[in-house]
Formats: C-alpha cells, sequence, structure tokens
C-alpha cells in the first residue's frame, strides 16, 4: 500500500516533468545554445531513469538512460544538438510517455521493450564522432571561440552552473511550494458549501436589519468575508489556457515535420484564465483547429515562396478576455479558404443544392466547413482528414455555450478561427422570471448568454403588441416578426391561455442565431446562478440546462433556449427573417401578404399569408410513405405531404427528394393541416392583387402580378383536399361573416376556407341581406360589437331562411338569447366544430 | 438475492433496515443506502417532468429529486397534512429523495426471515418490491430501490 503511493507520486512527478518537455525539446531545436534549457531537459530525465531504477521499471530505465547520456554530452558541449538527435529525444519522451500510462493501468511496464529504440538510442550515443565530424567543420568558425572560452573557463564553469541551477532549482522549490494538487471533486463541495453560507448570509441579513447595531455590523462583515470567499473559492477552479497551448508546440512540429512544411507558432495570452472544465471541454476542438490550420491553412515552402511569402509559415495562438467571454483566436498566413471550392465539394458531396450555391456570397460559403460530412482536403492526410470535422468542432463549442466562426483574413491571406467561450460553466448570470399556473408561481433562470433584450408591453400595446400569424403569435419588433411563445404553454403548466393582464412581458432570447421571444408573466433581476446539473434520471429533459438555488434557498430550474425552442415548434432552421420585411407597398383598396416560392418549373408561385401556419425546413429522411402518400411525422400528428414540383408537371418529376433538406410549407389548422414541398421560399411581399387570370391547372388558382412578376397562386383548397382522405371532407357549407372592418371579417375567412366552408363576406347588414338572397347561407356570423345599421331585419331574414346566428364578440348591442351559439374569439376549434357538425335546418335551401 | 447474502442468511445474520410507511404498506430499505431523513421539504416542481418526480428540493446546497412513491406505486396522492417525509437515499447518480408518508424504526431483520414475493402481488407493483420479510407482528417489504427509480423516471 505504500509502495502503491509511492508510486503514484512517481507517475504524478513524471507526468509534471514531461508536459514541460515535449515543449523544451522544441524550444531547444531553435535554440540549441541555451544552457539552462538543455539542463532542464536533463534534469527531468535524470529524475525519471534515477527514481524508475528504484522501482525497478528497467525498459523506462534504460531509455532514460541512454538519452541522458546523449543530453549529457550536448551539456557539455561534446556535440551539437541536431534535428535527428531531438526526432530521437522525442520518440523517447513518447516511449516513457507509453511506459507511464501503462504502469498507471496496470503497474507494469507494458509488452513492448522498445528494443529499435533503445538500438539507435545506443547507436546515436556511440557514433558521436560520426555527428560531430560531420556537421561541426561548416560551424567550427562561428563556434570556436564560444567552445575555446568554454574550455578555458572549463574549471570554473561547474561553479556557475551549479549556480544558475541552484536558483533555478530554487525558483522551482518555490513554486512548488506555492501550489498543491486538490480534487476538483472537493473545490466543488467547497463551491456548494460556499453557496450555502451564502444563503445563509442573506437570510441572516434580512433578520438583522432592525436590531442592534453591533450585530448588524458582525453580519456586514460576515458579508465582505463571505463574497471574497465565494470569489477565491470560484477562482481555484481556474487555470490558464497556456496548460492546453502546451502540448501545441510539439504537435505542430511533427506536423511540419510530416508534411515538409516550416510553420512558427506563436502564442499570445497563454495566462488566460479559464474554467477546468471548460479547458478540459476545449482542448480537443483546439487542437483539431490548430492541425487543420497548419494541415490545410499553410502551404509548403515552395509554394509559399512562390507566392512571395516567407518560406515560414506564421501560426498565432491568441487568447484574451473580453466582456465575460474568452476568446480564442487561430490565425494562419496560408492559402485561406476558397469559397467557390468550398461550394463545388458541398455540391458534390450534395450537402446544398445548385441554386443555395449560386445564393451564396464569401462568408456563408465559408460556413460550409462546418457542415457534417464536409471535409475540404482533396486527399485523406493521416493528420485531419479523419471524418472529424470543424462540425465536431463547432458541436464540442456550443455544447459548452461557445461560438465558432471562421472567416478569411480580409486584406491579408490566411484564414482565422475565433472561438468564444463563457470564463466558466459553474457560475453563469441569468436573468430571474416567473411563470404563472393555477394559483402557484414557478421560477425559472433565463442564461443571460441567449438573452437579447426585454420588452414590456403596457396598456393598448399590451393587448394589441401581439399578433398572429394563422395562429402564432408574434410581435413586431423595429419591423421584423418575432414568433413568441407562451412560457406556461410551453411547459404545460395549467392557467390562463391567453393572459388578460394589461401588461406583457416579452423576454427575447436567441437559440441557434435565431431570435424569438419569450411571454412570461414576470421578470425579476439578474444574479450570478451556481448551475448544478439535473442528473441522469431527468436528461431527457430538454427544457432545462440544470437547476440553481435561489437566494431564499428554494431551487430555480435553469431554462436551455434551445431546447425550449425546439419544444415550441420553432423551425429549427429559420428562414432569413429579414426577408420578412422587404415588403412592397403599394396603394391599393386591401393590400394581402404573399408567400412567393418556387417549385419545379414554376419559378413564382404565391400563397396568402394568412392560410400558412408555418414554415419548414425537414429532413428528406423524415418523409416516410403510408398507403402510397407522402406523410410526416409531424408535432404528434400524421401530416400529408404533397409534392408540388411533382403536381404542377403532372407527376413527371420524380417524387424523390435527393435533396437533404426539403422546404416545406404547412397550410390549413388542425387535421386538415397539409404540407406543401417546395424547391425554394423568395420573399414575402405585401400588396393588392392587381391583375388576376384564370388558371386550368388544379392546383392553381391563376396568375396575379405579385412583387412586380406574373406569379401563380397555389389553390390551397385544392391542395387541401387532394391531401386529406375522402371521409374527412365535409359537404361545403357556406358561412356568411358580417362585420364592420374588412380585416376583422377577411381574418375569420382565412380560417374557415381552411376548413373547406365556404365565405361571403358582409360589411353591413344591407349588404348581408343581399348576400342571403344569393349565397344561401347555413349561418352567420356576427364579429363586430355594434353595426351602424338595424339588425332587426336582417335577423327576421335569418330566423324565417333558417340560418344560424353566431356571435363572436364578447359584448353585443343585441340580446345574446337573440344567438344561436356564442364563441369567444379564441374558440375557432369549437366555432369549426359547431359549424360542421350543426344540422342543415329544414328551411334552409342548402 | 446473491450468493454472499445466501451465506449470510445461513449463517443466521441480520441486516439493519431503514423502514417508512406508503399507505398501509411497510418498507424497508437497507440502512446504509440512506443518506438521511428529512421532515417535509418544499420543493420545486418540474414542469414536463415525468409524474412521479414532484420536485427538487434543496439539500445544503444541492438539488436533489423527490420521487413520489405513492404515485410510482399507484397509489392515490398523499391525503394528510403536514406532506410527506423524505428519505434521502444514495443512489450512483448522487442522491434522490423518496416522499413518504411516515418514517418507521431502524430495524435489525435476520435475513433468514425472508420470502420471495407472492405470486398473487399485482404486477406493476411486484417488480418493485425484491421480497417480503417475516417481521414478528408485520410482514416489510423490500424496496427494489433501483428498478423503483426507473419506473419512476419513466
Amino acid at each position: 500500500m505504500e509502495l502503491e503511493e509511492e508510486v503514484r507520486e512517481f507517475l504524478i512527478e513524471c507526468a509534471e516533468g514531461l508536459v514541460h518537455l515535449d515543449q523544451e525539446i522544441v524550444q531547444l531545436e531553435q535554440s540549441p545554445d541555451d544552457k539552462a534549457l538543455v539542463a532542464s531537459v536533463f534534469r527531468t530525465f535524470h529524475t525519471i531513469k534515477g527514481t524508475c531504477g528504484f522501482f525497478g521499471f528497467m525498459t523506462l530505465s534504460a531509455i532514460t538512460h541512454v538519452a541522458e547520456n546523449i543530453l549529457d554530452q550536448v551539456r557539455s558541449d561534446q556535440r551539437p544538438l541536431n534535428a535527428t538527435l531531438t526526432g530521437l529525444l522525442l520518440e523517447s519522451v513518447d516511449a516513457i510517455k507509453a511506459i507511464i500510462n501503462s504502469i498507471e493501468t496496470t503497474a507494469t511496464e507494458g509488452p513492448l521493450d522498445y528494443a529499435d529504440l533503445r538500438a539507435r538510442l545506443e547507436f546515436a550515443l556511440h557514433d558521436m564522432a560520426l555527428i560531430a565530424a560531420a556537421p561541426l567543420p561548416e560551424t567550427t568558425l562561428p563556434c570556436t571561440p564560444t567552445s575555446t572560452t568554454d574550455t578555458v573557463v572549463a574549471a570554473p564553469v561547474p561553479p556557475p552552473a551549479p549556480a544558475a541551477e541552484d536558483t533555478e532549482a530554487h525558483n522551482r522549490a518555490a513554486c512548488v511550494d506555492t501550489t498543491i494538487r486538490v480534487d476538483v471533486g472537493l473545490l466543488d463541495k467547497l463551491m456548494n458549501l460556499v453557496g450555502e453560507l451564502v444563503l445563509s448570509r442573506n437570510q441572516l441579513l434580512q433578520g438583522t436589519s432592525q436590531q442592534d447595531t453591533s450585530l448588524l455590523r458582525t453580519v456586514q462583515r460576515l458579508n465582505v468575508i463571505t463574497s471574497e470567499l465565494q470569489e477565491g473559492v470560484l477562482k481555484t477552479r481556474m487555470q490558464p489556457i497556456g496548460v492546453v497551448w502546451n502540448k501545441l508546440p510539439r504537435v505542430i512540429r511533427d506536423l511540419a515535420t510530416e508534411c515538409g512544411k516550416k510553420i512558427h507558432l506563436e502564442m499570445q495570452g497563454a495566462e488566460t484564465e479559464l474554467d477546468k472544465t471548460i479547458i478540459e471541454a476545449i482542448k480537443d476542438p483546439l487542437t483539431h483547429v490548430v492541425r487543420n490550420a497548419c494541415d490545410h491553412g499553410v502551404e509548403t515552402p515552395e509554394a509559399r515562396l512562390a507566392a512571395g511569402k516567407p518560406a515560414v509559415g506564421e501560426v498565432l495562438l491568441r487568447a484574451f478576455h473580453e466582456g465575460g467571454h474568452v476568446h480564442i483566436e487561430i490565425t494562419d498566413d496560408g492559402r485561406g479558404l476558397d469559397p467557390e471550392k468550398l461550394k463545388l465539394r458541398a455540391l458534390a458531396k450534395g450537402l446544398i443544392r445548385q441554386d443555395q450555391a449560386e445564393q451564396m456570397d464569401e462568408r456563408e460559403a465559408i460556413q460550409l466547413v462546418f457542415l457534417p460530412g464536409f471535409s475540404t482536403a482533396e486527399q485523406v492526410t493521416s493528420i485531419s482528414g479523419r471524418g472529424v470535422g470543424m462540425d465536431v468542432v463547432k458541436t464540442n463549442i456550443e455544447k459548452i455555450g461557445g461560438i465558432v466562426d471562421i472567416a478569411n483574413r480580409t486584406g491579408m491571406q490566411g484564414s482565422t478561427v475565433r472561438i468564444k467561450i463563457p470564463l466558466t460553466l459553474a457560475i453563469i448570470p441569468g436573468l430571474i422570471i416567473h411563470a404563472q399556473s393555477a394559483g402557484e408561481e414557478h421560477r425559472f433562470v433565463i442564461p443571460q448568454a441567449n438573452l437579447l433584450e426585454l420588452v414590456r408591453l403596457e396598456q393598448d400595446a399590451g393587448r394589441t403588441g401581439i399578433e398572429y400569424v394563422h395562429g402564432t403569435p408574434v410581435f413586431r419588433r423595429r419591423g421584423q416578426l418575432l414568433p413568441l411563445t407562451y412560457l406556461n404553454r410551453v411547459l404545460c403548466l395549467e392557467g390562463e391561455e391567453f393572459p388578460t393582464t394589461p401588461v406583457i412581458n416579452i423576454v427575447v432570447v436567441q437559440a441557434e442565431e435565431r431570435p424569438f421571444g419569450i411571454v412570461v408573466d414576470g421578470i425579476f433581476d439578474t444574479q450570478e446562478i451556481v448551475v448544478k446539473a439535473l442528473g441522469r434520471r431527468l436528461k431527457g429533459l430538454t427544457s432545462y440546462l440544470g437547476a440553481t438555488i435561489m437566494g431564499d434557498g428554494r431551487v430555480a430550474l435553469i431554462l436551455d433556449i434551445p431546447g425550449l425552442a425546439r419544444l415550441s415548434g420553432m423551425a429549427s432552421q429559420g428562414r432569413d427573417t429579414r426577408r420578412l420585411d422587404n415588403t412592397t407597398k403599394k396603394s391599393g383598396e386591401d393590400p394581402q401578404s404573399f408567400l412567393v416560392f418556387s417549385a419545379g418549373n414554376y419559378k413564382r408561385v404565391a400563397v396568402p399569408l394568412a392560410l400558412v401556419s408555418r414554415l419548414e425546413q425537414i429532413e428528406s429522411s423524415r418523409i416516410e410513405h403510408a398507403s402510397g402518400r407522402s406523410v410526416m411525422h409531424y408535432r404528434g400528428q400524421i401530416l400529408p405531404l404533397l409534392h408540388l414540383a411533382s403536381l404542377l408537371n403532372d407527376q413527371h418529376a420524380s417524387e424523390s427528394m435527393p435533396d437533404a433538406n426539403a422546404q416545406l410549407i404547412v397550410v390549413g389548422e388542425g387535421v386538415r393541416q397539409t404540407g406543401v414541398i417546395v424547391d425554394h421560399i423568395i420573399d414575402i411581399v405585401e400588396e393588392s392583387v392587381t391583375f388576376r387570370r384564370r388558371s386550368e391547372h388544379t392546383c392553381l388558382l391563376g396568375s396575379a402580378i405579385v412583387g412586380g412578376s406574373i406569379t401563380d397562386i397555389l389553390d390551397v383548397a385544392a391542395m387541401l383536399t387532394m391531401a386529406s382522405d375522402s371521409t374527412q371532407v365535409t359537404e361545403a357549407r357556406t358561412v356568411l361573416v358580417i362585420g364592420e372592418f374588412a380585416s376583422c371579417t377577411s381574418m375569420h375567412r382565412s380560417f374557415l376556407e381552411m376548413s373547406g366552408i365556404r365565405v361571403c363576406e358582409a360589411h353591413s347588414f344591407e349588404q348581408a341581406l343581399a348576400l342571403a338572397e344569393i349565397c344561401e347561407p347555413a349561418a352567420a356570423l356576427l364579429v363586430s360589437n355594434n353595426m351602424p345599421d338595424n339588425s332587426t331585419r336582417f335577423i327576421t331574414v335569418a330566423r324565417n331562411g333558417g340560418i344560424a346566428l353566431i356571435s363572436i364578440a364578447d359584448k353585443h348591442t343585441l340580446p345574446s338569447d337573440h344567438f344561436d351559439a356564442n364563441f369567444s374569439m379564441n374558440q375557432r376549434e369549437e366555432l369549426l366544430h359547431f359549424l360542421t357538425t350543426m344540422p342543415v335546418a329544414a328551411g334552409s335551401k342548402q | 438475492m446473491n450468493i454472499t447474502q445466501e451465506r449470510r442468511k445461513v449463517r443466521g445474520e441480520s441486516v439493519q433496515f431503514a423502514t417508512f410507511h406508503v399507505e398501509n404498506l411497510f418498507f424497508g430499505i437497507e440502512a446504509v443506502r440512506v443518506q438521511e431523513v428529512l421532515r417535509y421539504q418544499e420543493m420545486t416542481p418540474i414542469p414536463l417532468a415525468p409524474k412521479a418526480i414532484r420536485g427538487l428540493i434543496n439539500l445544503r446546497g444541492q438539488t436533489v429529486a423527490a420521487v413520489d412513491t405513492r404515485c410510482t406505486l399507484g397509489l392515490p396522492p398523499h391525503p394528510g397534512p403536514g406532506g410527506p417525509m423524505n428519505i434521502i437515499i444514495q443512489t450512483d447518480d448522487g442522491p434522490i429523495s423518496l416522499l413518504v408518508d411516515s418514517i418507521g424504526d431502524v430495524l435489525e431483520v435476520p435475513l433468514n426471515s425472508y420470502a420471495p414475493v407472492p405470486d398473487n402481488v399485482p404486477a406493476h407493483q411486484r417488480e418493485l418490491i425484491a421480497g417480503v420479510y417475516r417481521l414478528k407482528d408485520r410482514l416489510m417489504h423490500l424496496l427494489r430501490a433501483e428498478r423503483f427509480l426507473e419506473v419512476a423516471c419513466h
């Protein structure tokens, strides 16, 4: 047991030495005259050799012994250190690492005896004359003075050397004295305890505010100390990023040698501190990016010289703190990224379509490298083409709440990868919000990293601020439509569907670079919170990042914004929302919004936006087939799909979707929802339709000029009929919608039409009377509160004609017993149910 | 029952069990697995979580999920005043709290009083119970904690 403890100590010591060894040997190659460096490397080997001999690790001892002897020769200037020797030494370091690993896991040196390496080391040791003889003559002249002085002061040399060693050893000893190895678990526990202390302090502060002053003073001192303690404990988890960077010089050296390149690595800001957990998380992505920069970025010396650049390539690593984040930049001065080449490759791999490629600008094209299954190297090298691409880097960085971006350097050659990551995962600033449900108040935390802004709508704005794009709430945020989600609905908290409070709080957040709004019941303040994992058992809950303990000692859940976005059905990949504002306003009586898209040979097809319930970009693999139809599992329903291009071309085009992604327009509501697959969404245009020509095609209503070009208008009703089962098709009924304002009636019109009901609109009772004669409605819908003209005559006609009278408004000038049914604005499903199931009255001519 | 336990049973050894009541059922769980017992704690409900997970409690700075034993066993909610008690047990994934009606004594139970679950116990309850110990005056159900949590978190 005691021996085991000692072996572990030896292993830790070795590991400490080896971390520096790699770096030092590489440095030594660049500055072979650095005596202190040689001494340091020598010492590390020496220490390992000495201790491992004591434990009886013979292979390890043999390797380190020869390596030490070679270094001894270098140290005493008997031979220079050349590339061959450096390579050999590095190889020894690798062997030592492997053996130490083996000792750590199996307590033995492992099956390999490294005979080959040992033989080569031995050879190099005794072949000294040969090596020394060959390169020395050339370097004799510049070397002579130093070597002579060295030999002259051969006797006095030892004293200064030990002196230097002594001071350094002293420094090192001082270093060792001030650091101590602590288990991260212990730090986590300390952190918890400090959190608890903060809590108790808060409670104490509240309790003592009106009591005697001496106690108050003590409590306040406790307050300060606790804050400092918390800060201090947090700091213990921090490590300089240099910990990860240390191994990079070696990585680059090996890489450069392998590809025959010359690369100089520069590091700035290695002292930048990061949380231990983040350091662990960025280790692999960072190494990968640096490998990429060397392998794909920096060219061969010949190519560089031909391009007028110095033969030695530069790779710059930079780290710095900014705005609560750590920025890491990896810059190379190589050939940079070729957008055209990237596009071609993505096309060849089937990741994008031709038309997508044409529309991409340089920035977008460069972002292609983050697509899964993308690898730019023409030939897969052993270094960076192992199928682990930039997409993995991106996912890993995003997993810890970071952002990664790649760009060509403007005005210079080469490219830069920027990584932005939070300082720590343990403590994050968060906004405390609450959601109400039947008498209960739930507190949640939204991470500040996801937060864009807060919007508060009061009084009038509160009532009218939220609008609906076919049932989906949206908010106009500086002219852009912001999709909204109600927190209590997403989380299935029982409460009022549409809160009647005059104040609406919207938290604007960003998930996957796409903003959306969360409607909450209240906003408190921002706080630094300690993130605690929910545990494996609750991992399935995508809506939470974790939990935290609030100042009052209660637990609050931290919302996972991307998870919440997915949960609330925000399209996984959003369209560029800025395009929604490209509205072309034209003088017209009734402007309408159209969604313009292309499908097959039809380059411009439009559908009224009011009839569109959603736009989705889906993976083609999600499309399934059931009883000969294309369908898709969509929000717990089976969504029938129509491939518009095939329909328009009379089944000419194949139904199969070669593309990875399909653009889907979801029309209709509830069970009558249908997905129309189109090629490309072009724009959203708001204007009144000025010209119409009827179309022969069943899928199209006709043509009109939309957005200045001839555009075909999609027949949504036909789409719905085509997609729905014959049993579902109800007998078409006519409903007369009566309302003073066109905006009001047309809103009802759209959703009734979508449900297969014919609609007539009347803006006065006079008009309604006339229409009742012509279109023989089964029911009349009164949507306005008070109409100017007299309703009595219409009501009499309706009664006699067997027309059901339905009220939609909250208050009517007419007494409610005049109506056959009353519905509020939100009771769409109920209204539809009533309309489709009500018996056809005897008096009606239908 | 594994082999060592079988051997210990033959030797007439006994094991300490922490006991608790749920409705009219009397349960036991190995005392070594129990970290602590707490009276009713305020909980933060987790929307969208499995029904049996009643919420999170703050256990001295640690967040611990509380599992409703009644709900998992298919029993009606706790009617009495005061709310359920917490038995904090240790699992591979950190501590978990079991919400029970009331806490009983820690009993020294001889291993040879063990009997398998009778066949007529409803299937969904049988899988949660590892066996029965015949005590002097009553039967103690041995809770199969891992399976129990699995069912609760499903």
